[in-house]
């Protein structure tokens, strides 16, 4: 029971502080893809894969003093920012479930933009079809973002590499 | 005449409580209408056991189908003279539009959850595998059955056309928000979509709406907020969702423990147990075979799945106590060591139920480019995200209310003969001084 939202606290944990939901969300998106095993659903959104469980999910924990949502003012749109709380960590404590060590998958994560996660993640949505037919959806799906073929050919050696952490 | 363009002789309507007539002139649609795929939907239940709650819910998957093709076919109505539209998407909208659906299972939220499946996966398949519906599709032109599975996949490239099946204020929502209204009987998810349909504006990748429309859309959002805590978040709903999880977990774990002998093989749930399931599999499935082998287990040998299906098929509901997982935690804990105590299995018989659990949601703006929200169209021409200029949508899009529930089988307790038992349970449940329900 609740063990869905205690992995999600598990990931905030290590991540120690998550900013931006749309980060956020492609941070998950990638773990799930990467064998890691999370739960919640995910479907194809303007931005890419986006889950409306997470997003729920996450509000639930913030509602029940698990986590800290911060909100800052960019003018254009608000920026959030996510840490675990101490009452995080108890509940934490006293939840038992598997999850195979995720520091070195999350830390490769973090060092990136939300524009290449959201590159890697629209990637791996497309992962069923053949790689040319992916970069084409890629362009399809995201025409206004200009994705660079260097930068397509470094999303796909961080596929590659977070899968082997 | 090419099939894509193919008319019946004379329009065919189907009487429809929400929208009065759904009018059908194409032969592609008549069709697709037609086919076993979508005659299954017949056989599936929009609200799933809301009718437990609210005793009119019965509608089904294909009451609603219908309803979304219905409405989207007047958006084109409006659209088509507009320059911004272009009319040759009109037969893949409503086709897609018909058939976003299609993949549901039978009590859909619970199945999918259990047997980790997912319905749009399934739609997916139908659509472009070995289906009635796929030669229907591919007759229209070949490679028309993907360009529907993109649109309802919402990865097809004419965001507009997708934005009409599936955005903050689509065909899909309005349809049901109302036709769930009518059929529980509620006075909440009304608003008026004859406006909505008049105030929208196609644009090169969204819907908008006119911002002379704003009130409208406030009813539009005010419903979705209503029906969400009024009927899709109701507690005794979601107590015969988790005994309906908790039904398919049992029959599951009986089968792979193999030692147990089902009085009847379980033919129809062998590769869901198995985890893998085929197309032609799941196509058989549906409502009436699940309560068939519901009414079955009512006479197995094996107590816990006999008990969740007498509880399910006769509304023996578990009861439940508003429950905060970070005060009362050790509670839980604690209760779980009781119920194994008191011989009760806490895998079947306790469930913490959170308003993440459910499939619908309500507005939110969707800041940070988190996903489109809904924008008006303001008269010098720029666009407003809705909230921005709605006082009454930025309140109840702002913090939002969550809530769990710790469900159990209180007739059971009730029936404990161990009064220390009963009593630490009761106590823990209900606080001190409710020993009323200890014999």
């Amino acid at each position: 029971m609740l063990i869905n939202h205690g992995k999600l606290i598990h990931f905030f944990r290590i991540a120690k502080e998550v900013t931006g939901r749309k980060k956020l969300q492609k941070m998950i998106y990638i773990l799930k893809k990467s064998n890691v095993p999370f739960e919640e659903k995910y479907e194809f959104h303007f931005y890419g894969p986006y889950s409306e469980e997470l997003t729920l999910r996450v509000e639930e924990l913030c509602n029940l003093g698990f986590l800290e949502e911060k909100r800052e003012d960019k003018s254009r749109y608000f920026q959030y920012h996510y840490q675990i709380t101490e009452a995080g960590e108890k509940f934490l404590e006293q939840l038992s479930f598997d999850m195979p060590d995720i520091r070195k998958k999350v830390e490769m994560l973090q060092s990136k933009s939300s524009r290449f996660l959201e590159l890697v993640s629209t990637l791996l949505y497309f992962e069923d079809l053949p790689q040319a037919e992916q970069i084409e959806k890629l362009h399809q799906m995201k025409p206004k973002q200009n994705f660079t073929s260097e930068e397509i050919d470094e999303a796909y050696r961080f596929i590659q590499e977070i899968r082997t952490h | 005449m090419a099939y894509k363009y193919e008319q019946l002789s004379e329009e065919k309507v189907f009487k429809d409580p929400v929208h009065r007539y759904v009018h059908v002139r194409d032969r592609v649609i008549w069709d697709l209408i037609a086919t076993p795929e979508f005659q299954r939907l017949r056989r599936i239940k929009q609200l799933g056991t809301t009718n437990l709650t609210f005793h009119g819910a019965e509608h089904s998957r294909f009451n609603h189908s219908l309803g979304v093709y219905e409405i989207v076919r007047r958006i084109i109505e409006n659209f088509k003279e507009r320059p911004e539209w272009d009319n040759e998407e009109r037969l893949l909208c409503l086709c897609a539009a018909l058939l976003h659906d299609l993949g549901h299972g039978p009590f859909s939220h619970s199945f999918e959850k259990v047997f980790k499946l997912d319905h749009e996966f399934f739609t997916q398949q139908i659509i472009v595998g070995d289906t009635k519906v796929n030669r229907i599709l591919e007759k229209v032109e070949p490679g028309f059955a993907r360009k529907v599975a993109d649109v309802i996949a919402k990865t097809y490239e004419d965001k507009l056309v997708v934005s009409l099946i599936s955005s903050q204020i689509d065909a899909d929502r309005m349809d049901y928000l109302q036709r769930d209204a009518f059929y529980t009987g509620v006075s909440y998810g009304h608003f008026d979509m004859e406006r909505i349909l008049r105030v929208m504006r196609p644009m090169e990748d969204q819907v908008v709406i006119k911002s002379t429309g704003m009130h409208a859309v406030e009813d539009y959002i005010m419903s979705r907020y209503q029906m969400y805590w009024q009927v899709y978040f109701h507690p005794v709903t979601r107590s015969a969702e988790v005994i309906l999880s908790k039904i398919f977990l049992r029959a599951k774990h009986l089968y792979q423990e193999q030692r147990y002998k089902f009085k009847l093989e379980p033919t129809h749930f062998i590769s869901l147990f198995e985890g893998k399931v085929s197309l032609e599999d799941y196509l058989k499935l549906d409502e009436s075979i699940v309560q068939y082998y519901f009414q079955l287990w009512q006479e197995e040998d094996d107590e816990v799945l006999r008990d969740l299906c007498e509880r399910f098929m006769n509304r023996r509901l578990f009861k439940y106590v508003e429950f905060n997982p970070n005060s009362q935690y050790r509670d839980l804990v604690e209760l779980t060591e009781l119920f194994k105590e008191a011989g009760i299995d806490p895998k079947y018989y306790l469930e913490v139920d959170s308003s993440s659990d459910l499939p619908y949601d309500f507005y939110r703006p969707g800041e940070e480019e988190e996903r489109l929200p809904i924008h008006l169209l303001m008269p010098d021409g720029s666009l407003k995200e809705l909230s921005r200029e709605s006082d009454i949508v930025e309140a109840i899009s702002g913090k939002r209310r969550t809530d769990h529930k710790l469900y159990f089988p209180l007739d059971k307790l009730k029936a404990l003969t161990d009064n220390r038992i009963k009593r630490q349970i009761m106590e823990i449940l209900y606080g001190q001084g409710e020993s009323i329900y200890v014999d």
